[in-house]
């Protein structure tokens, strides 16, 4: 059932076979088509501008005020390409089996090799653009390591590298927009998908001023909605992200892959109280120079300056020599987890571990880490009122991104035909773990230089005329009134943030860091129990029929606690560690994460079989044809 | 929380445009000196909507201070007391206990207000749309390091760019003027070689979809860069100033 549809040939002919054999769309027919793009983000953002640069019609929406503001603006580090500038010795091939080895090889290769191939493309269409990525006294891109990788392949724009990249993609689709080629609809959300005779021809919005529920028709449906790391309530995500749009694709018929996939970012801003909206990220170059640790003993309760030397367990150096600090993502949190586990963790929550820059300014002085640094230490500083250059940073991981999204094939076509599938919404690239700086460059991939090649194979097809009169649009639009209708009608007792913190603390116990079959099956009997009393008793106040943000959070919290479900019944299937999802039953004698290629070697896509009744669990077979599967070692 | 701080807000409830509004007074007791400003409002709602009532309406999203999003008048101040910094990077420890906080949307014509603290912005994005963009299609580019950008104009240029078009500027300014917004953007674009080429009409375009938003003349008082979370330089304003004379002198029209 689930055909990838890889293109034959050698890897490095893949695409640019399948480019000529994708049948083209004619010119003069491209302005035949309408095109729907939901969310503006990298993804988003970029795919709605270059369509619209060929001349189809394109419809995008938002739930910002405007698509300047999506969440990709907040990303800092950079942008990875292959360009090997810095003549290290990078090239595709590099980039490719370094992501597909990130990812704890459980990535298609196809797909990565050719993120890889069109990653010096993005940088070439960035600079056009006018991105101020930083550069040399010579005049010449300037380039960074990042995230451990051995090669400088990481363009930045100091450390706001993802706003600038974003106003790149939003200036080409504004530009878009003044040419008559978009039309926008911004504070619009995304409520269900509309399918007329199984292909995706429209959605259901609400208005987020008026209330108004609306119809939107077209030939294809692209989501570039962004990932779901909300459902842990606090994560680095911005407050608004949630799951809806995929979700609802979900439940019309595409299948969500790998949803136990997340990564814990190992340097965020820890929680200060129960008052906590969300976490903040710091930007992991922060590790190149920075060492991190607790006190030795459990019970030592001194200032961290009061601490001599020995003792204090440098435990990340201590553990992988050869990586120290410089371990990836996954490796990183999970070995401050078991330390706070064990007791030793610091500040008034015990919940963080200490980021210590003393060595780093000893060493290179002050003014060198100001000059790194500076920008990470003042927003540490506004948050905490601690001051990073006299006391350690207090850090602790936190959700940060999905790698888990919905199914796509090769095109980034969704199970559903006419559906696709952008950017972090998918599932495709960073298979169980994704590197630093590989974000900004998939979602620009997906958006400038693969979906508008392969949409047109599909709008090739010949597809019958559907307006929004459709019965199927009827249908759709009479379930969703009715949907708000139940929540602004419920009058219940408690809050909305109020469930959605519930569930985030248990699945942050249950399916965050570490997993264990017990947790999961408590979790996945414990959810639908928090779900019947949500829509037994959620409290939503105001009225549909005007601007309400209550409103808004109770239909993503309620799609939350229906996912909720799914990533356990992912994480319990997946009898496995690999990347971001650690099974405890699944480990080496050293508390590493073990895999097993010969049972898991693939993607589990899942199938919704209606409300409250057990989804199926489909494989993809991932076939490794030109990287061995070795067992990564950080020591 | 027994040490947290006592407060008094008083906040702008508005409920539609065309409602006339006015101030509301809560108290709130217990606020945490390491809440964010947007908590210390979430914390509020929180109890407006236990008692079922209407929760305060504020635009917010990344909480990061890099979104633009949020766009609160605290204390008569764009984002409040702080310089350099959003209101979702202001923290309650900027204030002390006993306080009286009066909290009001950003207001100016072309920022009609929506409901209670939002407003609507969409005036900066037709701006934009005008012209604030280098017309670089899809694919159709040359090598990145083939276009050397001399690294001072590249960094003067990236001051530019950090803009993140939240509108605090006009909120600031007594004409209610867009110049310190449109000139980040000219002046970002004017700097690098590759926005050199439509730099004129760009320019024509973006002054003229300015003033027809309804946005005030500049008068040079430097409200806009003293209250502007990123620290945007009114040196910015005297770039697009020249620029727009230049253009008007040599534009063939």
């Amino acid at each position: 059932m689930l055909d990838a549809k890889i293109p034959e040939g050698p890897i490095e002919k893949k695409w640019d076979n399948h480019r000529f054999q994708t049948k083209l769309v004619n010119p003069a027919n491209k302005r035949k088509f309408t095109v729907i793009v939901v969310g503006t983000g990298l993804a988003g953002g970029a795919a709605a501008a270059s369509l619209a640069e060929l001349g189809y019609n394109v419809k995008s929406f938002c739930l910002q005020d405007s698509p300047r503001r999506a969440h990709s603006i907040a990303a800092q580090g950079g942008i990875n390409a292959a360009k090997n500038y810095p003549n290290d010795g990078d090239s595709v091939w590099r980039l490719f089996y370094d992501t597909v080895k990130g990812g704890d090889y459980r990535a298609r290769e196809a797909n990565v090799y050719r993120l890889a191939q069109v990653s010096n493309s993005i940088i070439d269409q960035c600079v056009a653009q006018g991105v101020p990525f930083a550069r040399e006294y010579s005049g010449y891109l300037s380039n960074r390591s990042f995230g451990g990788a051995q090669v400088s392949r990481t363009f930045y724009a100091r450390g706001q590298t993802g706003q600038q990249l974003l106003l790149g993609a939003y200036s080409a689709l504004m530009r878009q927009v003044h040419l008559g080629k978009v039309q926008l609809f911004p504070r619009t959300e995304m409520l269900d998908l509309v399918l007329v005779n199984g292909q995706a021809r429209g959605i259901i919005t609400r208005n987020l001023v008026t209330g108004e529920i609306e119809r939107h028709a077209a030939d294809a449906v692209c989501l570039a909605t962004g990932g779901y790391a909300n459902v842990f309530y606090l994560s680095t995500n911005a407050m608004p992200c949630n799951v809806t749009a995929s979700w609802r694709a979900y439940k019309k018929g595409a299948l969500f892959a790998n949803p136990c996939f997340t990564q814990i970012h190992p340097t965020c801003i820890p929680v200060a109280g129960d008052h906590q909206s969300k976490l903040t990220l710091m930007s992991e170059s922060l590790r190149n120079d920075g060492r991190v640790w607790v006190p030795a003993d459990a019970n030592d309760k001194r200032k961290p300056t009061d601490i001599p030397e020995e003792e204090r367990d440098y435990y990340l150096e201590r553990r992988y020599p050869a990586f120290g600090n410089l371990v990836p993502r996954d490796v990183a949190s999970r070995a401050s987890k078991q330390v706070c586990d064990e007791g030793r963790g610091v500040g008034a929550t015990r919940l963080a571990v200490y980021l210590d820059f003393a060595a780093a300014i000893e060493r290179d002085g002050r003014d060198t880490i100001e000059g790194k640094y500076g920008n990470l230490f003042d927003m540490y500083q506004k948050i905490t009122g601690e001051n990073p250059y006299e006391t350690p940073m207090r850090i602790f991981p936190a959700p940060h991104y999905t790698m888990g999204g919905l199914w796509v094939d090769y095109n980034l076509m969704t199970t559903v035909p006419g559906l696709f599938a952008l950017g972090e919404c998918n599932f495709s690239d960073h298979g169980a773990n994704r590197l630093g700086a590989s974000a900004l460059m998939q979602g620009l991939a997906d958006g400038y230089f693969v979906l508008p090649y392969t949409i047109s194979g599909y709008l090739n097809n010949g597809l019958e005329a559907v307006d929004t009169n459709h019965d199927a649009f009827k249908e759709a639009e009479g379930e969703m009134r009715e949907a708000t209708e139940k929540l602004i009608s419920n009058n219940g007792n408690r809050t909305v943030d109020d469930f959605h913190r519930e569930l985030g603390r248990l699945m942050w116990d249950k399916c965050g860091m570490s997993r264990s079959a017990e947790g999961l099956n408590e979790a996945i009997q414990r959810i639908p129990q928090i779900r019947e009393e949500f829509w037994n008793n959620v409290s939503v106040t105001g009225t549909a029929g005007q601007v309400n943000q209550v409103l808004e959070r109770a239909g993503r919290v309620a799609d939350f606690l229906e996912l909720s479900e799914l990533m356990c019944r992912d994480a319990l299937a997946r009898e496995e560690s690999c990347g971001g999802h650690f099974r405890e039953e699944h480990q080496t004698p050293e508390n590493e994460a073990k895999r097993d290629d010969e049972g898991f070697a693939h993607v589990g896509a899942w199938e919704y079989k209606g409300q409250d009744k057990v989804p199926a669990r489909h494989v993809e077979q991932l076939d490794f044809q030109e990287v061995k599967l070795t067992q990564r070692s950080y020591k | 929380m027994s040490e947290g701080m006592n407060l008094t807000i008083q906040v702008w409830r508005q409920d539609g445009p065309v409602d006339k509004g006015g101030l509301e007074i809560h108290q709130l007791t217990g606020i945490s000196k390491d809440m964010s400003f947007l908590e210390m409002l979430d914390t509020l709602n929180n109890q407006l909507e236990e008692k079922g009532k209407d929760p305060i309406v504020f635009d917010h999203d990344c909480r990061e201070g890099i979104c633009g999003a949020c766009s609160l008048f605290i204390n008569g101040r764009p984002h409040g007391p702080e310089q350099g910094t959003t209101v979702c990077q202001l923290h309650m420890r900027s204030f002390k206990d006993g306080d009286t906080i009066v909290i009001e949307p950003w207001r100016a014509s072309a920022f009609p207000i929506i409901k209670d603290l939002m407003v609507d912005r969409t005036a900066f994005d037709r701006i934009i749309q005008a012209g604030g963009y280098i017309s670089a299609k899809t694919g159709n580019v040359p090598d990145a390091g083939a276009i050397p950008v001399n690294q001072g104009d590249a960094e003067k240029a990236m001051d530019a760019a950090a803009c993140i078009g939240c509108g605090a500027c006009v909120a600031a300014c007594k004409n209610a003027s867009a110049m310190l917004f449109v000139s980040a953007k000219v002046a970002h674009l004017s700097l690098l070689p590759q926005g050199k080429i439509e730099e004129q009409q760009r320019v024509l375009n973006m002054v003229e979809t300015m003033e027809k938003e309804g946005f005030g003349n500049c008068t040079n008082t430097g409200a806009c860069e003293v209250e502007c979370p990123k620290e945007i330089s009114l040196e910015n304003i005297a770039l697009l100033n020249r620029k727009w004379l230049k253009a008007n002198i040599f534009s063939e029209s």
